[in-house]
């Protein structure tokens, strides 16, 4: 199975092509993506010289435009579709049908994925989406069990990528308006979630307390392990009672169903993180690339310490057990 | 031999216009090694940052557009757009890339307050910017070069020593 | 000259026990002034049964009442016998049937069908594709800026377009039921707990601000997103019905109020104060339509034009 690997700047790009990555996959510096941080993403000329640098060793390299196109600015996401094509991407990560359709028709040739942010979630979704646009790949919502995952490879005619570390989103993918509702910005339409224009953190006491927008997310204790101040991570008050409503701090690490998720067809494993920094994006490769290749009991144990990285210092394995649900 | 290390140093009653002169000798330097350092902060060039070592006395505001660092001594304070605070060697080890600040906030071991976009522009800035401490600093010319590396090479194995603690 | 504007009743996201999901489609039925109602279990898979013996007799009524009748499909389409489920309403040709999701969007293709608010359709390019496959009305995402609205229906003149007007915002689906875990059950085994909530289950943030809405493994917004004082605009643009989600409130005064202020016979500002009676039991938001936070509420002045 193939490693597919993040990278926000050209450093870390580098950082995972050295450490084992058999693809790279990044964004340009704008709204067409959805990790359009500041300061994060490439610009043409960075995406030139880091495809370049892939290329050199073997790598691939995934252009992910992978927001909504906004009504009467496509011009945009067609221009960023044009130019990663131009510099040689090996794959586009599409999730808009308009942008699907155009890419297919202007650039037959360009292999197109489509990106978990479309949310296709079964074998007729996926398959609605290879007879339309001839998509190459699917990168398949965090909503699925690896039994689930295993039925839809019977029965789709195309590859199947799936997230094994980093970041998990609790919701269905690429329909959620969560973030727009609290700060008008959402991943569909701006490519962020949560963005940290409308994120506060307060000191109250001991505690830290995040807020986004006007609403407040969470409170800390003093030493409690911390998470994106995401809403569908947020601590809540339903009937009195204090609770993470939707899931706890937490992120995902499904590396101990490699063995499953091979069987049911997988042929690529994606790490979530464009957003975080190389050192990250180093440590997680290079021990996921020694992960794939040792025996389960060798596997725990390179794992183990992944947990420290983690939102909340913890890790879930998240849909691909049915308990989860 | 003593590694002579910031710690070591008496910065409670070295003034602090000395030590303003030369933390802002060494930025100076680094702005020479990397002149992009601050390209990736786009509009965020005219915010004031501040870095606030939990474990020194002192107080460092950076200001890109400026070019600019100065130095205060707690519980003196100044006045800033996005605030960082941390142990000084994990500041340190952030501005190389050699640890991951979103791993470091979970963990509850750096605090950011402020522009929030401001800081992350900042963080994927310093990310991008191949900083190596012992490195650019051992370029440094004049009579403190020597006293530089070696303070630079002290801290990198303090960093990493602790940081790879922190995650096992 | 530009038809007349009309009304149509989203699908009851919220689980009602069977007969009183009966007795509110009857009454919608006999007094709403609605074109079309949408019926049938989308959010999730397991309630099915509990309207699935009342079906036929809502039809009769809806139809004899001279609405037309769409069957919606599931928004969030993972299990086997889900996907069964759209394959059998691809196979309808008594009714029309609406989309909710990339499976129904592919099965359906071909024959005529709606496509429900829970699709990504942003921009006129997605709107074309879907017209060109079948999509003869599409219900935009409740997200859309007015601005993108006005640009999608300019740039897709040949398909019918909605705009979601009235009703708890649907926000998110997800695998898991934050409903059933909120009352200390999981999704296998929930016992329906999300039927205790008609209108949904309030979530409040720490500081006991009610915040987001519950509905099985659907969250809503707190905040009732309402366009009353947005339709002449709407309409402008060539918006050709719009939509009422079902809450507790009496639906057939909201429809009323409704038809009555896109007929011209009241005032948008004066409406929303007798909207506040029907539906004292959330604050209103329009915020999306204005390009903002969705919980926002931008009130408008009498003289204020576009």
């Amino acid at each position: 199975m193939e490693l597919i690997c993040p990278a926000g700047t050209p450093a870390a790009f580098r950082e995972a092509v050295d450490a084992g990555a058999d693809a790279v996959y990044c964004g340009f510096r704008d709204e067409t993506n959805a990790r359009n941080f500041p300061g994060l993403n490439f610009s043409r000329e960075e995406l030139r010289e880091a495809i370049a640098y892939a290329h050199a060793r073997g790598v691939e390299t995934f252009v992910a435009l992978n927001t909504f196109m906004r009504a009467g600015d496509e011009e945009i996401w067609y221009r960023a579709a044009a130019d990663a094509v131009a510099l040689g991407a090996d794959a586009l990560i599409l999730a808009d049908f308009g942008l699907m359709a155009h890419v297919a028709e202007r650039y037959p040739e360009q292999r197109l994925h489509v990106s978990v942010q479309a949310s296709a979630s079964n074998p007729e979704a996926i398959g609605f989406l290879v007879e339309a646009f001839n998509a190459k790949r699917v990168v398949l919502p965090r909503t699925l069990t690896v039994a689930d995952i295993a039925r839809i490879g019977k029965r789709i005619p195309c590859e199947m990528e799936v997230f094994v570390f980093g970041g998990l989103c609790v919701m269905a993918e690429g329909r959620c308006s969560l973030s727009s509702y609290a700060t008008g910005k959402s991943p569909n339409m701006n490519g962020v979630c949560s963005p940290a224009s409308h994120v506060h953190y307060r000191k109250d006491g001991r505690d830290m307390v995040s807020e986004l927008g006007d609403f407040t997310i969470n409170r800390f204790p003093a030493g409690e392990a911390a998470g994106y101040p995401t809403l569908c991570k947020g601590r809540f008050d339903i009937a009195d009672s204090h609770a993470y409503a939707f899931e706890d701090p937490v992120s995902l690490d499904a590396m101990g169903e490699i063995d499953a998720l091979r069987a049911a067809g997988v042929s690529a494993l994606k790490i979530e993180g464009r957003q975080r920094g190389k050192a990250y994006v180093a440590d997680v490769v290079s021990t996921l690339r020694k992960a794939l290749d040792a025996t389960p009991a060798e596997r725990e144990r390179l794992l183990a310490r992944m947990h420290g990285m983690s939102e909340g210092q913890k890790t879930t394995t998240g849909a691909y057990e049915k308990r989860w649900r | 031999m003593r590694i002579p290390t910031l710690y070591a140093l008496p910065l409670d009653v070295m003034p602090v216009a000395l030590i303003e002169r030369a933390a802002s000798l060494l930025f100076k330097r680094l702005l020479v090694t990397h002149p992009g350092l601050f390209d990736r902060l786009g509009e965020f060039r005219e915010r004031r940052f501040v870095f606030a070592p939990v474990d020194l006395p002192l107080v460092f505001k950076v200001e890109p557009e400026k070019k600019a660092l100065s130095v205060c001594r707690k519980p003196q304070d100044f006045e800033a757009d996005a605030r960082i605070e941390a142990p000084l060697f994990l500041l340190l080890a952030l501005l190389e890339g050699r640890c991951d600040a979103d791993a470091l906030f979970f963990s509850r071991d750096l605090t950011v307050t402020g522009d929030m976009e401001a800081m992350l522009a900042m963080r994927n800035a310093l990310d991008d910017s191949n900083i190596d401490l012992p490195r650019d600093l051992s370029r440094m010319t004049g009579p403190l070069a020597p006293l530089f590396a070696r303070a630079g090479n002290s801290l990198r194995r303090r960093a990493l020593g602790e940081e790879t603690a922190a995650w096992n | 000259m530009k038809r007349r504007p009309e009304l149509t009743l989203g699908p009851v996201y919220f689980l009602w026990d069977g007969p009183r999901w009966r007795d509110f489609h009857f009454r919608i039925a006999d007094e709403a002034p609605v074109e079309r109602v949408v019926i049938g279990e989308t959010v999730c898979s397991k309630r099915q049964h509990f309207i699935e013996p009342h079906l036929a007799e809502v039809i009769e009524r809806l139809e004899r009442a001279g609405k037309t009748v769409i069957l919606s499909s599931l928004a969030l389409v993972t299990l086997e016998r889900e996907g069964r489920q759209i394959r059998e309403l691809a196979e309808e040709r008594d009714h029309l049937v609406e989309a909710n999701d990339l499976s129904a969007l592919g099965l359906f293709a071909g024959h005529a069908h709606t496509v429900g608010p829970l699709v990504n359709v942003y921009n006129g390019a997605t709107a074309r594709l879907l017209a060109a496959r079948g999509a003869t009305r599409i219900c935009l995402p409740p997200e859309l800026p007015f601005t993108s609205v006005e640009k999608i229906a300019a740039d897709a003149p040949d398909v019918a377009l909605e705009v979601f007007a009235f009703g708890r915002t649907p926000l998110a689906i997800s695998a898991r039921c934050a409903h059933a875990r909120s009352k200390g059950k999981i999704k296998d085994n929930c016992l329906f707990v999300c039927g205790d909530d008609p209108d949904g289950l309030t979530v409040k943030t720490l500081d006991r601000q009610p915040f987001l809405s519950l509905n099985g493994v659907q969250t809503l917004s707190h905040t009732c997103q309402t366009l009353l004082g947005d339709l002449p605009d709407l309409v402008d643009a060539g918006i050709s019905s719009f939509r009422l989600s079902p809450q507790t409130c009496d639906m057939v005064a909201v429809a009323r109020l409704y038809r009555d202020v896109l007929d011209g016979k009241r005032d948008g500002a004066d409406a929303l104060a007798s909207l506040a009676d029907i539906y004292p039991d959330a604050p209103f938001s329009n915020g999306f339509h204005h390009a903002r936070e969705g919980a926002a509420f931008i009130a408008r002045s009498r003289n204020a034009s576009g």
